[in-house]
């Protein structure tokens, strides 16, 4: 059991960094970002590129770090692949989003917008690398460490868990101590008092995209390298990224932390009695659930 | 000298233009008020001076350089700040970080700007780490006016700052408009408490179904017959 909760807290905190990017997505661009899970394949697959291909080819060496079952060339992938995935985000704005919204299009066709994404990036990644399950590095299986408990944690998960926790501490510090980040919590508050005090609010949009699209990699990857890759995967998240996101206060960045933390792990105690074919099931009757007790979330204030 | 000078003012959300025709002027150093009825437009002058409605005709000048339908983030460089009726606060951010929010597009050392606000609004100082959202009415004013005052304006726009208050802050908030005028910024005013805001003022105009009724001095407008009986009540 208490093993369990520890997977669920690997898994959770994947999923945090996927919700935090629709939470904030959703806080300033007023945007379901359904194409979410998609970004997270894609981080993925252009790891995989770039581990597989384009780092052999420099000539980058192969290798593995101590007890970890990648090496130099994930290392050098991971931030890599952030950034391409926070380019492509900002990118699909431009050439997307930003001209619905300057023909003040509504929520609905927004979304819409992004479900057609969402499925133009998936059958991009199919045709590209097929529908067969890939993994960073075939036929390495790293022993579990044993915890106390009895609790047994691969080397890798470790990492994934101490990474997203990098990755929220970052964000925070961003959020609270920059001017930029600063504006983008204003203009989530207040897009047209954001827009009164001067503030660019097309360029808090990109800012955001491109966070949103970095940690949406970064999620993809660190589920890669824990479990496989598949080009449904991003798909596949994007209920435990939703529920996170709604149970946290949609637009609340804390509380999709809080939100991926407690789906993550109420999946993974789930198997204990359900087939793991049903974790799923398990994240979107949280959902319903909340929708129907709390709809503005555990950490929600205002409605929206 | 004028600050700002509207000429022949035509805007609206749809079709129908709300503004027909509308002209004033605020000259340096005045406080100047705007009083009409409900929907005779005063609101939505306001918003055309500062770019969030493009206007279909006529001319918006500050000082000397044509500013008609800028943008409000350009509009608020060239040093107009402008405070909304309502949601004129970042509710989730504290007092602090409003106030630097308004000092966004400034690029220099803004702190003693901040110190200035700080001591016409010394509330604000002791809550400077509480989030606005949890401010009353009166304080929440101040917070916008602090947030508009962070670029140095040389005009204040303000839309109703009074609306909602208690009898009590609606005369704190009226004498710390003036402060802030006595620091040299020019200011126009639209109100509901028109009387208040007539006292103050060097000037006023009377708007109705978005046109010109009448202007004059303060003075002037407090002891007409017209504007007592149809606006100030009695």
């Amino acid at each position: 059991m208490v093993e369990l909760v520890v997977y669920g807290v690997v898994l959770g905190s994947v999923i945090a960094l996927g919700a935090i990017g629709i939470t904030l997505v959703y806080g300033i661009v007023r945007l379901a970002n359904f194409a979410h899970g998609e970004f997270m394949t894609a981080g993925a697959y252009l790891a995989l590129l770039v581990v597989t291909v384009v780092l052999p080819w420099l000539g980058v060496p192969d290798g593995t770090f101590g007890p970890l079952s990648f090496g130099v060339r994930m290392l050098v992938a991971f931030p890599l692949c952030m950034g391409v995935v926070a380019g492509m985000a900002v990118l699909i704005d431009r050439l997307l989003y930003r001209k619905l919204r300057l023909k003040n299009s509504g929520p609905v066709i927004l979304a819409m917008a992004s479900l057609g994404i969402s499925f133009i990036i998936r059958m991009l990644i199919l045709i590209i690398w097929g529908a067969d399950y890939r993994f960073y590095r075939p036929g390495v299986l790293r022993p579990a460490m044993d915890l106390p408990l009895g609790i047994k944690i691969r080397p890798d998960q470790v990492f994934i868990i101490a990474t997203v926790l990098v990755l929220v501490v970052l964000l925070h510090l961003f959020l609270q101590k920059t001017r930029m980040g600063k504006a983008m919590r204003a203009t989530a508050d207040n897009t047209e008092l954001a827009l009164i005090s001067g503030i660019d609010t097309e360029a808090i949009v990109m800012w955001t995209w491109g966070i949103g699209g970095g940690l949406a990699a970064a999620a993809g990857i660190l589920y890669g390298i824990d479990v496989q890759l598949h080009p449904g995967m991003g798909w596949n998240f994007l209920i435990p990224l939703f529920a996170a996101a709604i149970l946290g206060g949609i637009g609340n960045m804390y509380g999709a932390l809080v939100g991926g933390l407690v789906i993550g792990i109420a999946e993974q105690v789930s198997t204990a009695w359900l087939t793991p074919t049903y974790k799923l099931a398990v994240a979107f009757m949280i959902m319903i659930l909340i929708l129907f007790v709390r709809p503005q979330g555990i950490f929600g204030e205002r409605s929206r | 000298m004028s600050v700002l000078k509207v000429r022949g003012l035509w805007a609206g959300y749809t079709e129908l233009d709300i503004l027909q025709d509308v002209s004033m002027q605020v000259k340096a150093g005045q406080i100047v008020s705007i009083i009409g009825p409900n929907g005779a437009g005063k609101s939505t002058l306001l918003k055309a001076v500062f770019g969030m409605l493009k206007p279909k005709k006529g001319r918006v000048v500050l000082k000397n350089e044509d500013i008609t339908g800028r943008q409000p983030n350009k509009v608020a460089r060239k040093g107009i700040s402008y405070v909304p009726q309502v949601n004129n606060v970042f509710p989730s951010l504290t007092i602090q970080e409003n106030l630097e929010m308004g000092a966004f597009i400034r690029t220099d050392d803004f702190s003693g700007r901040m110190d200035e606000i700080y001591s016409l609004f010394p509330v604000l100082k002791e809550k400077r780490k509480q989030k606005a959202g949890q401010l009353s009415g009166g304080q929440r004013q101040m917070v916008a006016m602090g947030r508009a005052l962070m670029l140095n304006p040389v005009l204040l726009l303000l839309d109703e700052p009074s609306a909602g208050l208690a009898p009590l802050l609606v005369s704190m908030i009226f004498e710390k408009i003036r402060q802030i005028n006595q620091t040299g910024v020019s200011i126009a005013i639209v109100e509901q408490n028109a009387r208040e805001a007539l006292k103050m003022s060097d000037y006023g105009y009377v708007l109705a179904m978005g046109r010109n009724v009448l202007d004059g001095s303060g003075e002037s407008l407090l002891n007409n017959e017209e504007v007592a009986r149809l606006y100030l009540g009695g």
